[in-house]
């Protein structure tokens, strides 16, 4: 089981600005594991998406090269204290995570 | 076949072998992992390929769009990428690495009320430009910027 996202939400006036700690080891594919000589399989999140109340804000792809535990920022307008904020990733195994966190009063 | 390849994938033993064989047209990634991930465009293995396959012309780069970044950074492994626009109408915002095995390291879709601005941390395999692509109101703005990296982050 994939770890939890951390989800942020600070607002600055009209505008808050949504942080996400994405717990996830990126894994290239071009890294050796020091034991077997072997390089590691890849494993990395591909889509990730960010929803408003049930509404789908961001949508995104991601390739091997998105450093590991990624944070990702974005900024929205028109979010409110008290909204739901619900991320989700997908990675290349399948496996999959979706998080919320309520917005809280400025 | 699938198997072969993906055999093929796992052994290769240093940072460059897999672009190399991928450039070669001796692996054909064929198999889409995920429903909606650009399978062709992430597998590229040079800018101008990435570009084709996301469905870009090379073109000048526009003054609307900016990229905020470290000049030199020196951990190649975690390097904080920011892209600003003023443009309006923004559909969506990727971000390509040049010399990076494969350019194409994301791709955001934003609905109407998210503000043109991302900041996403990429991993550098050695001194690049970036460029960020910019789709707003059906056309397209690159932005690009060089960064410096002292340590690679091919390996972490």
């Amino acid at each position: 089981m994939a770890e939890a996202m951390k989800i942020r939400a600070v607002q600055q006036g009209e505008v808050t600005e949504i942080r996400i700690l994405l717990q996830h080891p990126m894994e290239t594919g071009q890294r050796r594991d020091p034991k077997t000589g072997n390089n590691l399989p890849p494993h990395f999140i591909q889509t990730f998406s960010l929803a408003v109340n049930g509404k789908t804000m961001v949508n995104g792809q991601m390739n091997t090269s998105v450093a590991k535990n990624p944070v990702l920022t974005f900024r929205l307008k028109g979010v409110k204290s008290g909204d739901r904020i619900q991320a989700q990733w997908q990675d290349n195994r399948g496996d999959s995570r979706t998080d919320e966190a309520l917005v809280s009063a400025a | 076949m699938d198997s072969i390849r993906r055999h093929f994938l796992k052994s290769a033993s240093h940072c460059g072998l897999a672009a190399t064989l991928l450039a070669a047209g001796l692996l054909h990634p064929s198999r889409v992992l995920a429903a909606d991930w650009n399978h062709a465009a992430f597998s590229a293995t040079t800018l101008g390929d990435a570009f084709k396959a996301y469905g870009l012309q090379p073109q000048a780069d526009s003054k609307e769009v900016q990229i905020v970044a470290a000049d030199v950074a020196e951990n190649g492994g975690n390097v904080p990428v920011e892209v600003l626009t003023s443009l309006p109408q923004v559909q969506s915002i990727a971000l390509f690495a040049e010399k990076n095995p494969f350019p194409l390291a994301t791709s955001f879709e934003l609905a109407p009320g998210v503000v043109p601005y991302l900041k996403v941390p990429l991993k550098l395999a050695e001194s690049t430009r970036i460029k960020a692509v910019v789709r707003a109101g059906g056309k397209t703005y690159i932005a690009t910027r060089e960064i410096g990296i002292t340590i690679g982050g091919c390996g972490a």
